[in-house]
């Protein structure tokens, strides 16, 4: 096992400051009342209905997703530290795409292979040279973080597209606050609860400027069969918008309406939980029943906000995420505040030769992967199981890179022998307005609930814990 | 409101209506069915049943004869009908699930508790009892989910059209009994029907839960004519045909209130209130019955569809 930084305990066994109230509350705990509020909150979170699909399983299934009842604790000196971090990033990251779509000084100053962007399925080429509105394309973000010890923080990939989670985030407080009502008053933690406000002014203050004064959001979802409808359904209701299918859109002469029961409204913002590729069959896949014909025309002509933009996947290409110390230099002019695992990009040569001499000591992911599917993760594969990954990696370099084994800072967690360290990440999600960027304190810590397992995905038995920032 | 949520909330509240009906049929035909043939004549109970359910081709696609376990299977729980009981639920479920956040908790926990309850009773009962059970328990839920619509829902769009949808279904349930049934309600000198039908009546009037309402509102033994004037123009009585267009008239008027605008289908429900309103049970026999009641089918019907292109799509 690999020695990992403890988030409770220093090596000589001492416990950090921010854990201090939390240890001595766990040592008054008798074990088993513990295990029955972690169960009251299983049929808690059943009974709400917070599920998500799991795929390639045969058919979908609807599944829960554990949730750990021991909070994950961090400093507000840390999460300052985090924060700025985290701003620096989407700032880099939205410069980027809009100097791709536009400029293109980035290629021209040689930072980033031309073919990594031309030749990339994410790049969009049908919104180059398109302004969007107030040049923000990465409105919500979830950038996935790992700490390794007490100030250094990776980032392990960014999520530009259309991040999910956040709604476990808000209900694991909730539930929390519902367990724990002692152990809220023996903290001062900074609350969550205000995101869907910060998320519905983040979205307002994008509308395109021939919006009305208070512009009309919806939020677009693919249907119920989604994985994530239950999320989308959230979020509406808590933002207050409505929650539309591709059906209950319409363009006309280049604006986006909404079919209501006092005819067509204008739509001014849509926060979209659709993928590019199903978003408007006449631009992109035409056999996509779940999008609206022509609202890329609209986008085009500056009549609606969509969010995030379209094109901004090739952020969360994990061969340009190799590049991103350079790109955050190249448009801010700072060195970056989190660290970008090094990377090997299997696509290159000499990169290849190395990683197939070191599988086993590696992890590799597809460049496009989510959700953990796909990866190899050495340390942890038999010799088999690496053989079978080298002749997939042999056959398709480009699609893959390369990362040293990361060790993953660990928390305590409930496990079936008690009270354990288990490893965790976290993914904070970080709003960008035209006014300002937003960051709710705090974000979704994944935990792999697996005694040494590093992988975190709920879709590889990953489960979930509220996240706290103290004051302080 | 989205189109799509208002339509879904009026379907919603159309299947749930729709279910309870059926029971009710299957329940007054259990009964009807019970009875020594000298009671009740010849006529097939059974297949007058899928009559009035209004799915009789569909049925006879499927089966060869009306009887009780043919019947019974199609109208409960045959997936093959897409306005079998087990569907009505299913539908309903469905539309609610999509629409959750535009229903209040109790209105959720009401349909999806009925969806999961249905679960259990399978591809049917073992039993005459259970049976009734099973009746019983589709006609509580509808009562649950209906009760719990009114008592805890805003009483703004989503409102009007939920109660829209209860009350256009139950106009055309009330109408289609009586079209099936109405040459047992004719006046004495015009009978086409035997000699025995009070308990024809009986069940005719158990289909819509009337039969208590009938003695406290004319105080005699059954009489077809009477029938027939409780369920068409009695104001007090709920599932008449008029106390459903002055539900629908007061119903569309709160939208157009709300939006500041009439339009085809407040003209269309209007007209239909008026015509209620001003004929009378001799009158409506002098002009036939029959054709009084497939007028008044065609003309709910176009309503619903005039409620769909005006706010529904």
């Amino acid at each position: 096992m690999i020695a990992a930084f403890d988030e409770m305990k220093e090596q000589n066994g001492s416990v950090r400051p921010a854990y201090g109230e939390l240890t001595r509350w766990l040592d008054e705990m008798p074990p088993d009342v513990l295990d029955y509020r972690r169960r009251e909150a299983e049929l808690i979170f059943r009974r709400i209905g917070i599920t998500f699909a799991v795929y390639g399983e045969g058919e979908a299934q609807e599944r829960l997703i554990p949730f750990d009842v021991i909070p994950r604790i961090m400093s507000g000196t840390e999460w300052r530290l985090l924060e700025k971090g985290l701003t620096q990033r989407v700032n880099a990251l939205n410069a980027f795409i809009k100097d791709i779509y536009g400029a293109r000084e980035v290629l021209r100053a040689g930072i980033v292979p031309d073919d990594l962007v031309f030749g990339n399925p994410a790049f969009r080429p049908e919104i180059s040279g398109q302004d969007v509105p107030h040049d923000i394309y990465v409105h919500v973000a979830g950038i996935d973080i790992v700490r390794v010890d007490a100030e250094t923080f990776y980032v392990l990939e960014d999520n530009a597209r259309t991040p999910s989670g956040v709604s476990y985030m808000l209900e694991n407080r909730e539930i929390m606050m519902r367990l724990f009502p002692e152990l809220f008053s023996r903290h001062r933690i900074a609350p969550v609860e205000n995101y869907p406000d910060e998320l519905l002014a983040t979205l307002k203050s994008v509308a395109p400027s021939s919006a009305s004064r208070d512009p009309n959001v919806v939020l677009l979802t693919p249907g119920v069969f989604n994985s994530a409808y239950y999320e989308h359904s959230f979020l509406a209701d808590k933002l207050g918008v409505e929650l539309v299918e591709g059906r209950d859109l319409f363009v006309k002469d280049e604006i986006v309406y909404m079919r209501t029961t006092q005819g067509p409204r204008r739509v001014d913002v849509v926060y979209r939980r659709i993928d590019d590729d199903f978003l408007d069959p006449l631009t992109f896949r035409p056999d996509s029943v779940l999008g609206v014909p022509g609202i890329m025309s609209a986008y085009v002509a500056g009549n609606v906000t969509l969010a995030n933009a379209v094109g901004t996947g090739i952020a969360d290409d994990k061969a340009v995420y190799s590049f991103m110390p350079a790109i955050v230099k190249f448009y801010l002019g700072e060195e970056p505040l989190l660290k970008t695992v090094p990377t090997w990009r299997c696509r290159e040569e000499e990169h290849l030769a190395f990683v197939l001499d070191h599988l086993h000591e590696l992890v590799v992911k597809e460049v496009h992967g989510s959700g953990g599917y796909g990866m190899l993760i050495g340390p942890a594969t038999s010799k088999v199981g690496i053989e079978q990954f080298r002749a997939k990696l042999k056959t398709s370099p480009k699609n893959f890179i390369a990362q040293p084994t990361l060790a993953l800072s660990t928390c305590p967690t409930c496990v079936e022998q008690g009270v354990a360290p288990r490893h965790v990440d976290l993914r904070p999600f970080v709003l960008t307005g035209r006014d300002r960027v937003r960051i709710v304190p705090g974000g979704l810590t994944r935990v792999a609930l697996k005694e040494g397992s590093l992988v975190v995905n709920s879709s590889q038995g990953g489960g979930t814990k509220d996240t706290w920032v103290l004051d302080g | 409101m989205l189109s799509r949520t208002a339509d879904n909330l009026y379907w919603l509240s159309r299947y749930v209506e729709r279910a309870e009906y059926l029971a009710r049929i299957l329940d007054a035909t259990q009964r009807l069915s019970a009875l020594p043939l000298a009671y009740v004549g010849t006529s097939n109970e059974w297949e007058s049943a899928v009559a009035t359910a209004g799915c009789a081709t569909a049925f006879f696609k499927l089966y060869d004869e009306a009887n009780e376990t043919n019947v019974t299977d199609f109208l409960a729980f045959s997936t093959a009908n897409s306005s079998s009981i087990r569907s009505c639920f299913e539908v309903a479920r469905g539309n609610a699930r999509a629409e959750r956040t535009a229903l209040t908790v109790e209105m959720w926990d009401a349909i999806n508790g009925t969806w999961l309850e249905l679960k259990r009773y399978g591809n049917g009962p073992t039993s005459r009892e259970e049976f009734s059970r099973f009746l019983r328990w589709v006609q509580e839920s509808s009562l649950r989910f209906d009760g719990s619509a009114y008592r805890t829902m805003l009483r703004n769009d989503a409102y009007w059209f939920s109660r829209l949808g209860v009350y256009i279904e139950r106009a055309d349930n009330t109408a289609r009994i009586l079209d099936v049934k109405y040459h047992l309600l004719l006046p004495k000198n015009e009978r086409v029907g035997g000699a025995l039908d009070y308990f024809q009546w009986a069940a005719i009037l158990r289909s819509v839960s009337a039969l208590t309402a009938y003695h406290w509102v004319y105080r005699e033994s059954l009489q077809p004519w009477l029938v027939a004037d409780l369920l068409i123009l009695r104001d007090e009585m709920p599932r008449s045909l008029a106390s459903c267009y002055e539900a629908i008239v007061r119903n569309l008027d709160s939208i157009a209130g709300a939006y500041g605008r009439q339009g085809p289908a407040q003209r269309q429900a209007r007209g239909i209130r008026t015509r209620l309103q001003n004929i009378r049970m001799d009158g409506i026999f002098q002009r036939g019955l029959h054709e009084f009641i497939g007028e008044f089918i065609v003309e709910n019907n176009r309503l619903g569809a005039l409620i769909t292109e005006q706010f529904l799509t």
